[in-house]
């Protein structure tokens, strides 16, 4: 009271007064929120439009990779040219090893044939000036080409004599001339193609022979390198398909089945504890690190093939596991404990309340967890360089033991490829493909949960 | 339960997984190859064609590394799980011959496969370079003479090492230690230039030599350890720099890059097989004697790179950019794969 008394001005404060100080810091508030706000909103729009960015970046390149110029041409199988003996057919007493002999040695035989002929006769007819530029004539359809058409004729000899019209993918440097990927404008010299092919690619595709046609190579064949043009992405989606299904059979019941013992089995002592922190650990190393581990020891010890799908789904299930475990454990935990209660207390066993009661409802998660895992092993690159898989691969694998590459690695390789012009856009492309397979693997996780998920 | 079923079925799959990969393991009916980025393109050609043209052997896998890298994993020895062949953009060093021997990798078989240039390009905007192997020594040095001293790397621009080159920063992107590459543009290049400066001539030679390679580091010269794409991101991002590149690269991004010319004469097939272009360098493979005959279709492969329609003139891999070989001389290689005649 003394004080009131000493100072009594500053304590009788008028009604409008405080009104004042109430409004002013009323409005500080709000500025301060407003400009919160601002600010929130001002960063969502930054990374959205730098996501906006990175996909027009990307589409606008790889959309027109999806289309490729193909050459419609009328091929006659000319039996002067294919000269081979009749398919061998397996006789009664023939034992399957000397038939496959037989039938290996016909094939080698019909490989013989010279089936660029077939091409340039072919395009002899449309192109009246051809014999003098015999040269640029055997580079306008991609030499991949040929084998297409001796695979016809292995297929079915009996084309021979007929006349097939094909369309027959034209080189990858016609491609990029179409397209406009090239300078028109450049002198001879800085030309991938010679004049007159220029004249010519420009001739037929004003006549509709040269067409832009969906590029099904892109999806049918695996990597090429002497055939630019017929490069696809055949082998490595084989590649990654392998190395999820071992990751979806190894890490995803290992992880569960090391979740569900954590979470609702195993004592709570130092060793758990320690175990626990080594898992959260585990999800923190860089994937790299998986790399290294498969090129010593799976490789090294086990003797595993190199470039191997199997290897690289071994080195993902590892990086994936952690992430799987901590997914599951999460959702274990949001499941309430009177659900238990109840089922123990009907009788149940443990075992019985968690694997009837507790995991049917924890599904959702683990498999939102499980997809998500998934995903992110579909786009992991850095581990597969060291286990070798890199490398060039020319041949579809048939089983997870043989070579092949994955779809990230490929995006990689066909970033380095050599011919920039045409490589660019089928970069763009096998991107477009990827994040495809992620949105997807992502909306599923999402569909899952919506459709499944109980709320309490 | 149903759960119990389908884990059972998940635990069946995967052990089936890992016994088959145990057996698999043991034999291993695919060529393996890595090394040089600047080969790669070649041997992907050739296995490509390999595995098209005889259906009885699968297509060979094409890895990269590098030509150091792959004669480190050449040498690590013998067996399913090293590789059959190496390529190299340089000859095998003795040592790296001797590391091999250590590990078990007795028989080394050297086929080359034909030449490949060297050359400086710029971007197609940039200035005209004509430049003398004394040049890139300058531009590159840590130390250069000047006045009868040696003093740290002056130069700046290329007008300030010879009034005839363009008023250009100097910016070089050479390949990394680990290519192949990088020791031609040094034996080719930088110590040829070094030694037409009479101070060089004066030091004793171990001295000379290190002093030739001694590179500036004050980031005018970046070394390039990824293939010759990020080189051209590189110039591609800096109108002013000058990347090394293989020929065979610049062949194909004829639109984007141009060449320097070096002591006076343009980089072209012609100019290479005849010796005037004076930075061109043999290309390599080495083959694992040991696998022949193991490995199936491993000698067939050697024979098919050499054959006269893959690497021979007017081949598919001339029209890749590689520089062939004389008719003579891709025949004796032949007739050493045939033998086997190693290292």
């Amino acid at each position: 009271m003394t004080i009131l008394a000493e100072n009594p001005i500053k304590t009788v404060v008028h009604p409008s007064q405080v009104q004042q100080k109430v409004i002013a810091s009323l409005n500080r508030r709000h500025r301060k929120e407003a400009w919160f706000r601002r600010t929130g909103l001002l960063a969502v729009l930054i990374s959205l439009s730098l996501v906006a960015l990175l996909f027009i970046n990307i589409f606008s390149k790889g959309l027109p990779a999806f289309w490729q110029s193909a050459i419609t041409l009328e091929i006659y199988f000319d039996p002067q040219i294919i000269k081979i003996p009749a398919k061998p057919e397996q006789a009664a007493d023939e034992s399957d090893n000397d038939f496959r002999q037989r039938y290996l040695d016909w094939q080698t035989q019909v490989g013989f044939v010279n089936f660029n002929r077939l091409i340039t006769d072919s395009l002899q007819k449309i192109l009246p000036d051809a014999s003098k530029h015999r040269r640029d004539l055997g580079r306008i359809v991609t030499s991949g080409e040929r084998f297409a058409l001796r695979d016809m004729v292995i297929a079915d000899p009996s084309i021979i004599g007929q006349t097939r019209s094909l369309h027959l993918l034209t080189d990858a440097n016609i491609d990029v001339w179409l397209k406009g990927n090239i300078d028109r404008s450049l002198p001879d010299a800085q030309q991938q193609l010679s004049p007159k092919m220029r004249e010519w690619i420009d001739k037929l595709s004003a006549e509709g022979v040269i067409q832009n046609r969906f590029s099904l190579a892109l999806f049918m064949n695996p990597d090429s390198r002497s055939s630019l043009a017929s490069a696809g992405l055949a082998g490595a989606f084989m590649g990654s398909f392998y190395m999820m299904l071992v990751v979806i059979l190894l890490a995803v019941p290992m992880g569960v089945a090391a979740a569900i013992y954590l979470e609702e089995f195993a004592p709570r002592n130092k060793l758990t504890d320690l175990v626990e922190v080594n898992i959260n650990n585990l999800a923190a190393v860089p994937s790299i690190v998986f790399g290294l581990l498969g090129a010593s020891v799976l490789i090294g010890w086990f003797n595993l093939p190199m470039s191997a799908p199997i290897v690289g789904g071994l080195v993902l299930s590892l990086m994936t596991l952690p992430t799987v475990i901590i997914a599951t454990r999460s959702t274990l935990k949001a499941i309430p404990p009177s659900i238990r209660q109840a089922a123990l207390g009907l009788g149940a066993s443990k075992m019985q309340a968690i694997f009837h009661h507790v995991l049917p409802l924890a599904i959702p998660g683990i498999l939102t967890g499980a997809i998500l895992g998934v995903a992110q092993a579909l786009g992991e690159t850095a581990p597969l360089l060291l286990i070798g898989m890199k490398s060039f691969v020319a041949s579809i694998p048939a089983s997870p033991f043989e070579q092949a590459s994955a779809l990230p690695v490929q995006i990689y390789l066909w970033q380095g490829n050599e011919l920039r012009n045409f490589f660019e856009a089928r970069t763009s492309a096998a991107i477009i493909v990827l994040l495809l397979m992620m949105i997807s693997l992502n909306g599923l996780a999402i569909w899952l949960r919506k459709k499944y998920e109980k709320r309490w | 339960m149903k759960l119990n079923k389908l884990s059972n079925l998940l635990l069946a799959a995967s052990m089936t997984f890992a016994v088959t990969g145990v057996a698999q393991a043991q034999s291993r009916d695919t060529i393996q190859i890595a090394g040089s980025s600047t080969v790669l393109p070649f041997s992907s050609i050739v296995a490509e064609e390999f595995g098209n043209n005889f259906a009885q052997f699968r297509t060979p896998v094409v890895g990269s590394g590098g030509s150091s890298g792959g004669l480190r994993q050449f040498c690590q020895g013998v067996g399913a799980n090293t590789i059959d062949v190496a390529n190299s953009s340089r000859k095998i060093r003795p040592n790296e011959v001797e590391a091999c021997k250590a590990n078990g990798v007795q028989e080394i078989i050297e086929v080359k496969i034909g030449y490949d240039g060297i050359v400086f390009a710029s971007r197609t905007d940039a200035a005209v370079f004509k430049l003398e192997p004394v040049h890139v020594f300058l531009a590159q040095a840590a130390q250069v003479p000047q006045n009868g001293k040696m003093v740290a790397n002056p130069y700046s621009r290329w007008n300030q090492i010879d009034k005839s080159l363009p008023d250009q920063e100097i910016l070089l992107a050479i390949p990394g230690s680990n290519h192949g590459t990088r020791e031609v543009y040094e034996e080719k290049v930088v110590v040829p230039g070094c030694e037409t400066l009479t101070e060089v001539n004066a030091m004793d030679k171990d001295a000379g030599k290190k002093f030739c390679t001694a590179m500036r580091t004050d980031g005018r010269v970046v070394e390039i350890a990824g293939d010759y794409t990020e080189t051209l991101a590189r110039l591609t991002a800096q109108k002013d720099a000058i990347g090394v590149f293989g020929l065979s690269f610049y062949e194909a991004n004829r639109d984007r890059i141009k060449v320097a010319t070096v002591s006076g004469v343009e980089p072209n097939l012609d100019t290479i097989i005849s010796g005037e272009y004076p930075v061109s360098r043999p290309l390599y493979i080495y083959i694992k004697g040991a696998h022949i005959g193991v490995i199936p279709g491993l000698q067939e492969y050697a024979m098919f790179h050499v054959s006269e329609g893959m690497s021979g003139f007017g081949s598919v891999l001339e029209s890749a950019g590689l520089i062939p070989l004389s008719d003579d001389e891709r025949a004796a290689i032949s007739e050493n794969i045939r033998l086997k005649k190693s290292l």
